[in-house]
């Protein structure tokens, strides 16, 4: 093109690719420098290993089975409530873990409903300490997730191809084989690994429920060594080791497609002629409902037993709530400054270049947290406490992890501001940061509200690297939320928990908002 | 005058060359099948599209200029105006693309926006501004512009005949005003007559030079018989 290429913006894209390339590769560094060589991989490492991969690979198929049926419900029946429902799908992915833990405990804890059932009936009460409190919790906040995928799938599904099956006079099992199956395994496997990646690395899940020889991840394990017995080596090979798995892991997912996971046209149900009978009906009835119990019975739990306590909160609490609102802000603010800034340079370097500069900021995920974190307190311990830094840390680690998911959002609207507006931009001489304050920001507001949004509300509930910092006078909310579980009080803890989901919920409405409000489209 | 020597255009599957100059303050309309390369043209013309050759406006290479500095104000088939800004901004961008303007430009913004027709529409902006309207707008901030070349992509092949015909006698109205010249792509030999008086064929990679718009269209060279149908 000989429109002059915006320098500028390649420059900042560039400073950006390498500050998240310090905090994912430099930091790793860091921890192996420290680490002085590796200890060998005792059998104890090498169980964490396998519990990892087997727990997250279980986590992963159970969402996935189960998410089949309530997919294919829902894509076959109309009802009321049907798209408050399909939107609680999504809820999961902003709703802080500690605060889905705290719900499950509520109601599949010890004290929870469930056990206070099976005690009236003389039974014993249950725990969800261990591995199948991990993987109920995994579960819990993938299923919506698998769901809203898969059912994309099913929509994908031309509604023409259903009124040909069903003018050849096609019974339930014959769609299922000539057009609902051919589908399934073009998307089953893409969000099997999506969710195993993500199990592999719910550090919060682990340190809330697991521990013990049974049930301790790989990134648990780098959190035991470093701050129980400060064993850098150890944390430095662990940390390998979970880079190796997320390596791994993100490597295949890369490979397969993705249905997209915008959530547009999730509305659309398909009329359907081979499905009318009672039987699956029923059957789809029974599915349908039983998700929405499991999602929305944790939820209701913390407000029932939270909303009495809100305003009883000890000053610590809110204390720690005032240090996570300005986490979160500044966070926000720079991962989207991350985030602009490459995207413009994708869309300005030729495509190979785009792709590394795109490549780099999506590195974040299948980077650990806790790896991160480990490698950053390395290199800040020479020079000042790395305790006391425990919040500017969290926030920039924050940005970090959120910046694929704003990357994504973002790098296809610069695309087609740049087909839509960049001739009648070049040709009246809008450049620079004109450009910027008169021309990206404004059309780019939506993608820009909806990306800070995620990350918003991402930091809001961050428990992760702030564990591996804290000191007992500095906390956010999910900590102060996780030690008053620890110390169960656990009617502050579900008055805290209302607080955070509500913080977090707040968050990203106000961003996502932010960016709808009075659009021109 | 606009001079283009050894023009060449290289897009891998498709080239177009040519040799061509247009007089100052020709009105010429810019014809041939779909796929030829009018756009590219005019893309080459206004900067948007690389080529090789000498490109000149008055004995002056503007070949290495970028968009804005050449003496060229284009209006684009669509997205002409920016949504998120009014009427009264997009015309401004043309005087300044900081939108600074002092009292004394924003008078000739909103005399620009009469001229058009479009007094007391200052603050709408696009969606609430029909099709023709829009055009107008875009119209208003070519004719502050004061550029001496002025091109056109097909601006109004989304508007309804009778409201093409209206703009079309506008930009011709303007043009004459202003002695700018004009290169207008168009499909429509009857929108040719009204607002030009010579044609440039493209057809078959080649630009070729500028004839009457009578000779043209009353014997039309062959490729542009097949694509006519006459």
């Amino acid at each position: 093109m000989a429109v002059r290429a915006g320098t500028l913006s390649i420059w900042a894209g560039a400073v950006s690719a390498a500050l998240v390339l310090a905090l994912t590769l430099g930091t790793l560094g860091a921890v192996v420098w420290r680490a002085d060589g590796f200890g060998a991989l005792g059998p104890r490492d090498w169980g964490y290993v396998w519990f990892t991969v087997w727990q997250a690979a279980a986590s992963a198929a159970i969402s996935v089975a189960l998410a089949i049926p309530v997919a294919r419900a829902l894509a076959r029946r109309q009802f009321w409530g049907r798209s408050a429902l399909i939107t609680v799908l999504g809820a999961p992915f902003i709703l802080p873990t500690i605060v889905a833990i705290l719900g499950l405990l509520a109601v599949f804890g010890r004290t929870g409903v469930v056990s206070e059932v099976l005690s009236w009936a003389g039974l014993e009460p249950i725990s969800i300490f261990g591995v199948h409190g991990i993987l109920l919790a995994h579960v819990f906040f993938n299923l919506p997730f698998a769901t809203r995928l898969i059912l994309q799938g099913w929509l994908a599904i031309p509604a023409e191809r259903f009124r040909l099956a069903a003018s050849l006079g096609f019974t339930v099992s014959d769609v299922a084989r000539v057009l609902e199956r051919p589908m399934l395994r073009d998307v089953v496997p893409g969000v099997f690994l999506v969710i195993f990646l993500i199990c592999t690395t719910s550090f919060a899940v682990a340190l809330a429920l697991g521990g013990g020889p049974q049930a301790t991840t790989v990134e648990l394990a780098i959190y035991q060594a470093f701050r129980f017995d400060f064993d850098l080596s150890k944390a430095a090979l662990l940390g390998l080791v979970q880079v190796m798995i997320c390596v791994v892991a993100g490597a295949l997912v890369f490979k397969v497609r993705l249905p997209s996971t915008s959530g547009v046209g999730l509305d659309r149900v398909v009329r359907r002629w081979e499905a009318d009978g009672l039987g699956l009906r029923v059957l789809d009835a029974l599915c349908i409902g039983l998700a929405a119990v499991f999602l929305l019975g944790p939820l209701s739990m913390i407000v029932i037993e939270g909303i009495g306590g809100v305003f009883s909160l000890p000053g610590s609490v809110l204390e720690a709530a005032w240090s996570s609102i300005w986490v979160t802000v500044v966070s926000t603010a720079l991962c989207m400054a991350l985030a602009l800034s490459m995207a413009l340079a994708v869309s300005r370097l030729s495509a190979g270049a785009g792709a590394l500069v795109e490549g780099i900021g999506s590195l974040t995920i299948a980077a650990s947290p806790l790896v991160m974190g480990t490698g950053l307190f390395v290199m800040i311990f020479p020079f000042a406490d790395p305790t006391a830094l425990s919040l500017p840390v969290t926030a920039v680690v924050n940005a970090a992890m959120a910046l694929p998911f704003a990357l994504r959002a973002l790098v296809p609207a610069v695309r087609d501001l740049q087909a839509g507006y960049g001739n009648l931009s070049a040709s009246l001489g809008i450049s620079g940061f004109t450009w910027l304050r008169w021309v990206a920001v404004p059309r780019l507001r939506r993608p820009l509200g909806f990306g800070a949004g995620l990350a918003a509300a991402l930091s809001m509930g961050d428990l992760g690297v702030i564990a591996l910092f804290s000191n007992p006078d500095v906390e956010t909310l999910p900590l102060a939320l996780f030690r008053l579980m620890g110390a169960y009080r656990l009617e502050q803890a579900a008055a805290a928990a209302l607080v955070l989901v509500t913080l977090s919920l707040a968050a990203f409405w106000i961003c996502d908002r932010g960016g709808r409000v009075d659009v021109d489209v | 005058m606009l001079t283009f020597e050894n023009m060449r255009v290289d897009l891998g599957d498709f080239t177009m060359e040519g040799t061509f100059e247009v007089a100052k303050g020709a009105r010429v309309a810019v014809m041939g099948p779909s796929g030829a390369g009018k756009s590219t043209l005019l893309n080459v013309i206004a900067g948007f599209q690389d080529a090789t050759g000498r490109l000149m406006w008055n004995g002056q290479e503007i070949g290495p200029l970028p968009p804005a500095e050449r003496p060229v104000s284009m209006v684009f088939q669509d997205n002409n105006l920016f949504p998120h800004l009014t009427a009264f901004q997009n015309v401004g961008l043309g005087i300044s693309p900081k939108l600074k303007l002092n009292e004394a430009d924003a008078t000739r913004v909103r005399e620009a926006l009469q001229r058009v027709g479009l007094e007391g529409l200052e603050d709408r902006k696009p969606a609430a501004l029909s099709g023709g309207q829009q055009s107008r707008v875009a119209v208003a901030r070519m004719l502050l512009r004061e550029k001496p070349l002025v091109l056109l992509d097909e601006p109004f092949a989304a508007l309804g005949p009778a409201m093409r015909i209206e703009m079309l006698g506008l930009v011709r109205d303007l043009v004459a005003e202003t002695g700018a010249t004009l290169l207008m792509i168009t499909h429509d030999p009857d929108d040719a007559r009204l607002i030009a008086d010579q044609c440039i064929l493209v057809a078959d990679g080649r630009v070729e030079a500028p004839v009457e718009m009578e000779t043209f269209l009353s014997d039309p060279p062959e490729a542009m018989r097949a694509y006519l149908g006459t």
